[in-house]
């Protein structure tokens, strides 16, 4: 399916947010329950002009997250299908009790968007930049947590998140992402995108199209990779993770978030449990975001393909 | 409009006999603010709010939010009264295993409408609530109880800001204006100063009244179904305990684990209660 992707990654011509901006419109559409809520960030999130094209089935409260979370499981109680976005820390950090107890605790539905995932928030810089998300969500009993790689992936997500129900957390970033895959694809299991023997490298988001580099740069070396697109975290695909272990007998995990909290440690508690193998996680550890441009913040983090190929291959002595 | 009148006092001396009744078998409990919400509660169940027990997800109905989620065992005296609940499981709050939680949740109890307890998010969620039934042209109403110290939630204010900007006039919030909160008196933590003006200027219509008077409750209930254009707030000068002497004079009402001597004044209260009752029917 994809061995010549790596050759030939090339951004979306949608942005996600306009990807976000579609979907919903399009879900609006076909029903009218669907009701896509805002905190004064439509602007950010491409979702402004839906207050002309559905004004019955679009409401920006202003900023007021807390409020927003309420309003959201009022609407749940009301037989609607909340959307509600804003900037990840918004949504999560700033309204976390809402969230456990209006609307997960009380068993209500909701799909919440939190954008500008990690250091993609660039020069919103510490205040902004969340890498801990993932973290609190996924600490929230029965919710699920997504991190999107592409644009199909994430119109497919939101859609599955509708159709199932539940408290929802998809993790984006705003702008163009990687193009990895076609429309039709479906997004039901991971998705295993290179198939290696001496390594399996786990990663969503950003990260994914950096496994994917890498990958390609550990082939010079002569450790063949198998790159994971593990877009969801929770739940787990515990059974496609365990059996990529067994096949390489070492394990890799790398996102741009807290390697405590989101995928690096799921992936550590499954394998850890079950099937115990040399791992490593990249990730952020014990430090703030910061301002910068990607790039730069990417490095500093060590969020890069040449990071995740040092650290692989350190990985692969280790089994020896 | 006696028959009424009277009719609705019944009905809150049975609240507050059963919560005396309820609270006594567990043991403990938020009693203050629990007897400070009776009357209200009385002049809602007992008159205004349309939701059938046998139909209880009925979309016309009209939906009660419990924003101060610590007066739910008053909340649960009155859905046993109204036949949601039996007396058995009215009897069993806070035990292990139970339905009735000290704080109502909306997937174990029946009647409940939403899960409520942590402050200030009741109000938001009866926000988004009555938002929803006006989106879709209902003409139902949506109450919610805030209480005076689950005031100094910054989310309440939020909500408010919201009910008041979208004209949610079919929204009628109470205040349980009881001026007292855990730690003692509310104008010596944070003081409230003057709800109905603080209401006024969010965009409410606001009244107070005498939140011991099932009349005068009513009364604030059917001017606030006249106003067309904005939510309404009716402040509630209650007292915490109120309805028991004994409690109210009590300095430290808020969560009682009755001593003997407590035990003994709410036993009086109960007698006194179920003569009254007695004496009505």
């Amino acid at each position: 399916m994809v061995s010549s992707m790596t050759q030939t990654l090339q951004l979306d011509t949608l942005e996600m947010r306009q990807v976000y901006a579609k979907t919903l419109k399009e879900l609006a559409a076909a029903d009218d329950r669907v009701i896509a809520l805002e905190a004064d960030l439509s602007s950010s999130m491409s979702t402004g002009r839906l207050k002309d094209e559905i004004p019955n089935q679009y409401l920006n409260l202003g900023i007021m997250e807390a409020n927003m979370m309420g309003v959201t499981a009022g609407l749940s109680l009301t037989g609607r299908k909340p959307f509600v976005h804003s900037f990840g820390q918004f949504v999560t950090r700033r309204a976390f009790d809402q969230i456990f107890v209006s609307l997960a605790y009380a068993k209500l539905n909701a799909v919440l968007v939190g954008s500008d995932a990690g250091v993609t928030a660039e020069h919103n810089g510490g205040t902004h930049m969340t890498f801990e998300d993932m973290g609190l969500m996924r600490e929230v009993p029965n919710a699920k947590v997504y991190e999107v790689s592409d644009a199909v992936q994430f119109a497919y997500i939101l859609r599955k998140a509708y159709r199932e129900g539940g408290v929802n957390y998809i993790r984006t970033i705003r702008k163009n992402a990687v193009h990895l895959y076609e429309e039709g694809e479906t997004f039901e299991k991971a998705k295993v995108l290179t198939e290696g023997k001496d390594i399996t490298i786990v990663a969503c988001g950003i990260l994914v199209a950096e496994a994917l580099k890498a990958a390609e740069q550990l082939k010079e070396k002569g450790i063949s990779a198998t790159v994971i697109d593990m877009f969801s975290i929770k739940p787990l695909d515990v059974e496609t993770l365990i059996a990529s272990a067994k096949q390489t007998g070492a394990v890799l995990t790398a996102e741009n978030h807290n390697v405590n909290g989101g995928l690096g440690s799921a992936v550590a508690e499954v394998l850890g449990e079950n099937y115990p193998v040399p791992l490593y996680r990249i990730g952020v550890r014990e430090q703030f975001g910061q301002v910068g441009k990607l790039d730069y913040l990417k490095e500093f983090y060590g969020l890069t393909a040449s990071n995740i190929v040092e650290h692989a291959h350190k990985l692969v002595q280790r089994k020896k | 409009m006696v028959t009424v009148t009277n009719s609705l006092s019944a009905f809150a001396d049975k609240i507050r006999y059963y919560t005396l009744k309820e609270l006594g078998h567990t043991g403990f409990g938020h009693y203050g603010g629990s007897l400070s919400i009776v009357e209200v509660l009385a002049v809602l169940y007992g008159k205004h709010i349309n939701k059938n027990v046998h139909d209880p997800h009925n979309p016309d109905r009209d939906y009660f939010v419990l924003s101060k989620g610590h007066g739910g065992p008053a909340l649960y005296a009155t859905l046993f009264l109204k036949g949601f609940i039996s007396e058995d499981v009215l009897y069993s709050l806070n035990q292990n295993g139970t339905t009735l939680p000290s704080h109502p949740d909306r997937n174990l109890t029946p009647g409940v409408e939403m899960t409520t307890g942590s402050l200030g998010q009741g109000i938001s969620v009866a926000a988004g609530i009555a938002y929803s039934n006006k989106l879709d042209g209902r003409s139902n109403y949506t109450y919610c109880i805030v209480g005076d110290g689950e005031l100094n939630e910054g989310e309440c204010w939020e909500a408010f800001q919201f009910a008041g900007h979208h004209r949610l006039n079919h929204l009628i919030v109470f205040i349980d204006d009881n001026k007292k909160q855990l730690d003692g008196p509310t104008k010596d933590i944070i003081d409230p100063l003057d709800f109905v003006e603080k209401l006024k200027s969010f965009g409410f219509a606001s009244c107070r009244v005498d939140g011991s008077s099932t009349t005068a409750i009513d009364e604030a209930i059917e001017q606030a179904k006249l106003v067309t254009d904005k939510p309404i707030a009716i402040v509630l000068d209650t007292i915490k305990g109120q309805g028991v002497p004994y409690l109210e004079q009590k300095a430290d009402n808020h969560h009682i684990r009755p001593n003997e001597e407590d035990k003994k004044a709410l036993q009086e209260a109960i007698e006194q209660l179920e003569q009254r009752m007695k004496d009505g029917e």
